[in-house]
């Protein structure tokens, strides 16, 4: 018998506690798979964040360190600097990135601070609850945007990545989505970039992945990827923002 | 070695680098800057790194991260820089992370002012972040001791897993002294650091993990716990005090750091205005030398605390003392450093204007 398919071994045997239809397990997959496939996951050690992926550390077969809420870039850039031979990355939400830890985010990119970021946007705070988060799409309804979220007070999305892209010392910026086979394929290839990217010492490198949540969504699975398609791509167009590389 | 003219915040900064420390990440903030500055131009000469963070939210968890990495790493604030990094040393103590903190205490509360006080004392003693956890905190009164403490502080460190604060004021810090520095070498028997996160390609594919997060109650109590057992280890083994002039004084002044010195000035004082007056100094703050006061506590009359707060230590005291004798307060704050002829008027006062 010939083997198609196997579970990347830079994932350990933990069952994931992800609910049924979450894309964080596919993203955790893709990670894995990169990892293994440039051959670092012995010299990887992973940050994680607080959110839905708190328990990232029981799922990479890798050495990691759990960091407070949005400091995963410090906690990254801490273990970086004493041992730049590590390949080191962050997990994180959007709730984790994008609001708490805009500080981190922004400082780790504007220092090029040689770590990669897997960037997990699903327009929601997840692990508490379904309230708004900054990526929170207009109108969108959420526990603490009940009407919908109004422009009026509440905004409209923070884009990372036409944001950090901005940032000169930042090397490679991209987002992909998995709602499909095609895009998932993209993904792969991004998150191996940009793990590349550090491997050559090129600098800061991130990877936004649009990311569905259905059970604060309110919806099915399969509805869940038909909305990531119909409504957070037309707010979160996907595409290299950056890569000093000249790559597209 | 020969003895160096050196600032407080310098030789500390040194100290750090001669017990081995080769990462610093912090915030600028007054009146500690020599330190960062101190660390940023020595450490790259040493193989080190220095990184200025962002903030001191940032920079605490950059320390979370290289003590994680194995690394001696060190950061440096002042009040309200260490607010700010209250959650991340909750979490160093939670995931049981060595690192040393320096506040050179400026006074508060808020933005307040930036010279010396010690009100930051219930901060550093009892917590200060969340959770049931402690910091091992040491109080050096003149700059050899700021050196000797600091470069213990790394081996407490790596001892107890567990964060080491040195905590001094604006005047210890701003103050010039001669300082000496002999040949570090670590202590004997630290445990090695098999739990840093170093890559599982040096660990025979051992995934290592730092983290304080525990969802079932009964596994972080028992976690809890087990830090708990380390903190009664260092209550029994790491207290550490002086005792001046306590054989036959009526009163002993229970002062640390700066407003020790001032007190010592006011003994001398007092002895040649005929008064009996001694000095409790505790150098650890926490473990605080509660046994010490049972050595005195016969002989002598009263205490007088002196605090440059509004009596933060004096709960210590009344703690330690339990009531056997009376313990008066002498506190100046917004940064107002006492004179040791406020601390005479006050030992006069408390013995009934004798000796004036
Ligand atoms: C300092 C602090 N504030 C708030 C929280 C509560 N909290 C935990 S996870 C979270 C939001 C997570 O959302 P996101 O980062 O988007 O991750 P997701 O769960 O959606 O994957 C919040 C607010 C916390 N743990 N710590
Ligand atoms: S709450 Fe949402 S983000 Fe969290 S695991 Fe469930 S579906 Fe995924
Ligand atoms: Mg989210």
């Amino acid at each position: 018998m010939k083997i198609v398919y196997e579970k990347s071994r830079g994932l350990t045997d933990v069952p994931m506690h992800y609910c049924p239809g979450c894309t964080h397990g596919i993203i955790h997959k893709l990670v894995a798979e990169t990892l293994v496939e440039l051959d670092v996951l012995g010299r990887t050690v992973a940050v994680a964040p607080v959110g839905c992926a708190v328990f990232a550390y029981e799922y990479f077969n890798c050495d990691a360190q759990e960091a407070a809420h949005g400091r995963a870039p410090a906690v990254a850039t801490g273990i970086k600097r004493v041992h730049p031979d590590n390949i080191v990355f962050t997990y994180q939400g959007d709730g984790d990135l994008a609001s708490i830890g805009t500080a981190e985010i922004v400082h780790a990119a504007m220092r090029g601070e040689n770590i990669t970021v897997v960037f997990v946007n699903n327009a929601i705070y997840g692990m508490t609850g379904g309230q708004m988060a900054p990526t929170t799409l207009v109108g969108q309804p959420t526990t603490t945007s009940p009407l919908g979220r109004s422009r009026l007070g509440q905004g409209a999305p923070l884009r990372v990545c036409e944001m950090l892209a901005t940032i000169e010392a930042t090397a490679y910026i991209a987002r992909v989505s998995v709602h499909n086979i095609p895009r998932l394929n993209g993904a792969k290839r991004a998150l191996k970039k940009a793990f590349q990217m550090q491997i050559e010492n090129k600098g800061f490198s991130l990877v936004e992945v649009l990311s569905t949540c259905p059970t604060n969504w309110g919806l099915s699975p399969v509805d869940s990827l038909r909305w990531v398609e119909q409504n957070m791509l037309p707010a979160y167009p996907l595409g290299v923002y950056k890569d000093i590389e000249g790559g597209t | 070695m020969a003895r160096k003219l050196m600032k407080g915040n310098e030789a500390i900064a040194a100290a750090a680098i001669n017990a081995g420390c080769r990462y610093f990440f912090g915030y600028p903030i007054t009146p500690q800057n020599e330190i960062p500055e101190y660390m940023s131009r020595e450490l790259p000469k040493v193989g080190g790194a220095y990184v200025q963070a962002e903030s001191e939210v940032a920079a605490i968890n950059m320390v979370y991260g290289a003590a994680g990495a194995g690394a001696r790493v060190l950061t440096s604030s002042s009040s309200p820089g260490i607010s700010l990094m209250q959650e991340g040393i909750s979490y160093i103590a939670g995931a049981e992370l060595p690192c040393v903190l320096v506040n050179i205490m400026r006074a508060g509360p808020g933005l307040g002012g930036v010279q010396p006080a010690q009100a930051d004392y219930f901060q550093a003693t009892k917590g200060g972040g969340h959770g049931d956890y402690r910091v091992l905190v040491l109080a050096p009164a003149n700059l050899q001791e700021a050196v000797d403490l600091t470069q213990l502080a790394f081996d407490l460190a790596d001892k107890y897993r567990n964060p080491v604060m040195v905590l001094a004021d604006g005047m210890i810090g701003q103050l010039m002294e001669p300082v000496e520095f002999s040949p570090y070498r670590p202590a004997a028997g630290l445990p090695p650091k098999d739990w840093a996160t170093t890559g599982t390609v040096h660990s025979g594919g051992r995934q290592r993990v730092i983290n304080s997060l525990y969802l079932y109650p009964d596994q972080l109590e028992n976690h809890v716990r087990a830090i708990f057992r380390k903190y009664a280890e260092m209550e029994r083994t790491e207290v550490r005090y002086e005792l001046y002039n306590c054989d036959q004084a009526d009163v002993v002044i229970v002062a640390y750091g700066t407003t020790s010195r001032i007190a010592r000035s006011a003994i001398e004082k007092c002895r040649r205005l005929g008064l009996r007056v001694g000095l409790l100094r505790p150098i650890t703050l926490y473990p605080f030398p509660l046994a010490a006061f049972d050595l005195v506590v016969e002989r002598t009359k009263a205490f007088l605390v002196v605090e440059m707060s509004m009596g933060q230590m004096l709960d210590d005291v009344k703690i330690a003392v339990a009531g056997r004798r009376p313990i008066s307060f002498y506190g100046r704050t917004g940064g107002i450093v006492p004179t040791s002829e406020e601390i005479v008027k006050q030992v006069q006062e408390l013995l009934g204007g004798r000796g004036a």
